[in-house]
């Protein structure tokens, strides 16, 4: 990448999505709406610049933006546009700074739009990276915060102008809590933008090239169709991940638990894991497959179901009886997978005591893909 | 009861004469180009056959695919205007912002957002401007545009908005025709009013087709009564149809498995409609088709229409064989209704599907003769690449891990003869036009669909309530009240929201009331 980055183009929008979707692990919401928006912000003229995490001086100022709110909100009364702008805008305000530059607090699923609408009302650019290099469903569930980002001044804005600025927030389990119920009162869709953080800890703790990677994958999905190569390899080539099973859904399970939508899917083996049984645990996101019984991959890890035939993602809310699926595991970047990282992104903080986190080699996919 | 069913289909336009739950008569004809004349050839056809007169005939029932042909053709649709109240909120994405251009163009590209819109809970975004949409009322009629489509957001919530907004416009514009999203689809905002101002747009389309329905089946002397299908398998009278023709796309498909479901009397099941070529799979629920749950495009519009999940592959009684180094390839090519001419059972020269079952003895079609040459290693290894194909189809359809029987109807049955993916095979008597049967036991369904608070009014209260509004809808569609039946009862909790917000879809379905 040349210091300045690359424009994004509309062509690059379809790729972006699809790639951001598979990086969702099942999570963070469709990214078809922002889509849209996106690609009518680019035809109005907007640009928008993704530049590399070393373009920066470690000065300079980096706003994280993203949307709050419920899914199924969201393709009803989508946004107004401007909201995490609105909020961005306030935080800058409130910390009587100016920001050089807006990131994502997670690439999976629409989250990894937000900061590219925002920064294209802005005129910024947009950090080549994220604070997960995947979806979670919680604020707190970032790089960023995990490492001691400061929580305050945070603002979220929803479409009709109310604004609310958290000045002081003790920690971001209670940043989470308050973002959470203001976004109800403001009808289930807002933009929320996190207390600015200097370069010089964007550098150290931001998940590297994950809008490059999104790209990449999306565009070698498309590839893979168009020439009618297996889909499933290529991505296991380009992710550098591993194929952990292969198989038919028998059977989906679902119960909402304090609020999130927690469920199992049971698959049966086939090809050359016939014989084989797989279950994998979701909480909007692919928590853990187990093989036969055995743990194989676990959060923060990254699930990924993709459609045997097509390569396309599929999202948790529509896996169903007879969907015949691969299941890739892709490693997560080191900075998710420390003792820190691990106590709220690792198996324990989703519900599985009983489990240690074991990452997945890498190196792996050489010999399984 | 004496009913007509008719399936007005691309290459055939098939009739039944059925008596209550006997099929006296069934017949195919061509479908011709003004589509009318078909549809009088037919009705001609099967009232001879079945030895009923035209007077007998209580009441016609209808499908057709003419509104989805003018959609995915671009002709014959209304300049509309698309107003959508809700602002600020969704100012992000204009209507019709992803639609395929030259469609936007065909009906005026002519667009407004206005305040107004609810929340997932009921409150409002903000308060409805009469002054605003008198201003766009004014400036549709300069247009010279008589037709809006109106879509408010959660109108599946509260459909007060867009039925205030509608009286503005109807003192503004005089004799405008006028759609409510909420009357045609559910949540998902740019699905619904896709939708709607699809509807629109047909509104002068509907009114001639449905003015030359009228006409055949009183030119063929039946005084009965008219509907026709809609996408779910249940009817509407010719009267509501002519105000919402958007609601008849892909009506097909429907037909054909619920007239599957009650040829075989067997109400969950996997049905499999073989044509000339192509092969519709989807399942049955309680007699219905299993409804789809993304998005389904019609003429490159996303819409979320209650269509049912059928998984189409290239497969028919016209699908070439060819033999290839990798071995024998059945489809997707077809000789398609060439089959009389072009198979070699009928002296044509391309070998297909149907030759193969009938060299292999399965099905008396044709002369046998003409397909005496071919090797026997080659017709097994056609058929076994032919259940591979309705195997594979099957499998995916299946939506438990239940042993449910397959039904299989259509023109092209005759390639199947035995159990597909080891699940028992029925096929059943008339299975040829099971798609007219379909449409003539169509019945009247009533559907909500919204998100209820249940801290606070209780799970139990909610569900009463959205049945007793299905029920309301379904009689107001011209279901018999003692006759109704919820057939489905959907809720699902939404994440991220307090108060156990639940969207919760509940559907009603019952005879038609002939008076």
């Amino acid at each position: 990448m040349s210091p300045k980055g690359y424009l994004l183009k509309e062509s690059d929008l379809h790729p972006l999505s699809l790639g951001a979707a598979l990086l969702g692990t099942g999570g963070g919401g469709n990214p078809y709406i922002g889509m849209l928006r996106t690609r009518e912000l680019i035809r109005s003229g907007h640009e928008i610049r993704i530049i590399d995490l070393d373009t920066l001086p470690d000065d300079a100022l980096v706003g994280e933006v993203g949307g709050i709110g419920a899914p199924v909100v969201g393709i009803e009364k989508f946004e107004e546009g401007r909201e995490c702008y609105h909020a961005m805008r306030a935080v800058e305000e409130a910390a009587g700074v100016k920001m050089s530059a807006l990131i994502s607090a997670e690439i999976g699923g629409s989250n990894s739009l937000e900061p590219i609408i925002a920064a294209a009302y802005a005129g910024l650019p947009v950090l080549d990276g994220d604070g997960m290099g995947r979806a979670f469903p919680e604020v707190q569930m970032t790089t960023f915060f995990i490492y001691g980002a400061p929580t305050a001044p945070a603002a979220i804005a929803d479409e009709k102008g109310n604004v609310v600025v958290f000045r002081k927030v003790i920690d971001m389990f209670w940043l989470e809590r308050f973002a959470r119920d203001a976004a109800v009162a403001m009808g289930a869709t807002a933009g929320l933008a996190s207390a600015p953080m200097t370069m010089e800890y964007v550098r150290r703790t931001a998940v590297p090239g994950t809008v490059s990677e999104a790209l990449r994958i999306g565009h070698t999905v498309l590839e893979a169709r168009k020439d009618r190569r297996n889909v499933i390899e290529d991505v296991l080539k380009v992710t550098g991940g591993g194929l952990y099973f292969t198989g038919k859904i028998t059977d989906v399970r679902r119960e909402l638990t304090g609020g999130f939508a927690r469920g199992h899917a049971i698959l049966s083996g086939v090809n050359e894991f016939a014989g084989s049984e797989a279950r994998i645990a979701i909480q909007n996101e692919n928590l853990v497959l187990w093989v036969d019984g055995e743990p194989k991959v676990m959060v923060p890890d990254l699930i990924v179901n993709l459609d045997l035939d097509t390569g396309e993602p599929i999202t948790t809310e529509v896996l169903r009886y007879g969907q015949r699926i691969a299941v890739l595991g892709l490693p997560v970047h080191p900075l998710m997978k420390t003792e820190k990282a691990l106590e709220v992104v690792g198996p324990k903080a989703f519900g599985y005591p009983e489990l240690t986190f074991v990452p997945i080699a890498a190196l792996q996919a050489s010999t399984q893909g | 009861m004496i009913r007509i069913g008719i399936d007005v289909g691309g290459t055939n336009t098939d009739a039944v004469v059925m008596d209550g739950a006997r099929v006296l008569a069934g017949v195919k004809a061509a479908t011709t180009a003004d589509v009318m004349s078909g549809v009088v050839n037919a009705l001609a056809d099967v009232l001879k056959a079945s030895g009923k007169a035209a007077a007998d005939i209580d009441v016609v029932m209808i499908g057709t695919t003419h509104f989805t042909n003018a959609v995915v053709q671009r002709r014959d649709l209304a300049k509309t205007a698309a107003v959508r109240l809700g602002l600020p909120a969704t100012a992000s994405l204009p209507p019709m912002v992803d639609w395929p251009e030259d469609l936007r163009e065909a009906i005026g590209n002519l667009s407004y957002l206005a305040h107004g819109g609810n929340e997932f809970d009921g409150r409002k975004i903000s308060p409805l401007d009469e002054a605003e949409l008198i201003g766009i009322a004014e400036d549709i009629k300069a247009k010279g545009v008589n037709t809006i489509a109106i879509t408010s957001v959660f109108s599946p919530v509260s459909d007060e908005c867009e039925k205030q907004a509608a009286a503005i416009f109807e003192k503004t514009i005089p004799g405008v025709h006028i759609t409510l999203s909420s009357e045609i689809g559910r949540i998902g905002l740019l699905e619904r009013e896709n939708a709607a101002i699809m509807n629109a747009c047909l509104r002068d389309l509907s009114k001639d087709v449905i003015e030359a329905f009228r006409n055949a089946i009183a030119s063929a002397g039946i005084k009965g009564k008219f509907f026709l299908t809609q996408n779910d398998g249940t009817l509407m009278e010719a009267a509501f149809a002519e105000k919402f023709p958007v609601l008849t796309f892909a009506s097909g498909p429907t037909n054909s498995m619920r007239g599957a479901a009650f040829l075989s009397g067997v109400k969950d099941a996997i049905v499999v409609d073989i044509g000339g070529t192509t092969s519709d799979v989807g399942s049955l629920h309680k007699g219905f088709p299993r409804q789809a749950t993304v998005a389904v495009e019609v003429g490159g519009v996303r819409t979320n229409f209650r269509m049912p999940d059928v998984f189409s592959i290239g497969l028919g009684g016209g699908s070439h064989v060819v033999e290839t180094d990798k071995g024998i390839k059945v489809g997707p090519t077809s000789v398609g209704y060439r089959i009389i001419t072009e198979a070699l059972i009928f002296g044509g020269k391309t070998l297909t599907t149907s030759d193969v079952v009938v060299a292999a003895g399965k099905y008396d079609l044709g002369d046998r003769a003409k397909v005496a040459h071919l090797s026997p290693a080659l017709i097994a290894a056609a058929e076994a690449r032919i259940a591979a194909m309705l195997e594979d189809c099957v499998e995916r359809s299946r939506l438990s891990p239940d042993p449910l029987p397959v039904i299989v109807v259509g023109g092209g049955s005759i390639l199947v003869d035995k159990p597909i993916a080891g699940l028992d095979l029925i096929k059943p008597d008339h299975f040829a036009v099971a798609n007219a049967v379909g449409a003539a036991i169509a019945q009247v369904s009533g559907e909500v669909d919204r998100v209820y608070a249940l801290a606070e009014m209780g799970r139990d209260a909610a569900l009463a309530d959205a049945k007793a509004q299905a029920i309301e809808a379904a009689v107001n569609a011209g279901a018999a009240r003692d006759s109704i039946e919820i057939v489905d009862v959907e809720d699902v909790p939404l994440a991220y929201l307090p108060g156990n917000a639940t969207r919760v879809r509940v559907k009603a379905v019952g005879e038609l009331h002939v008076a």
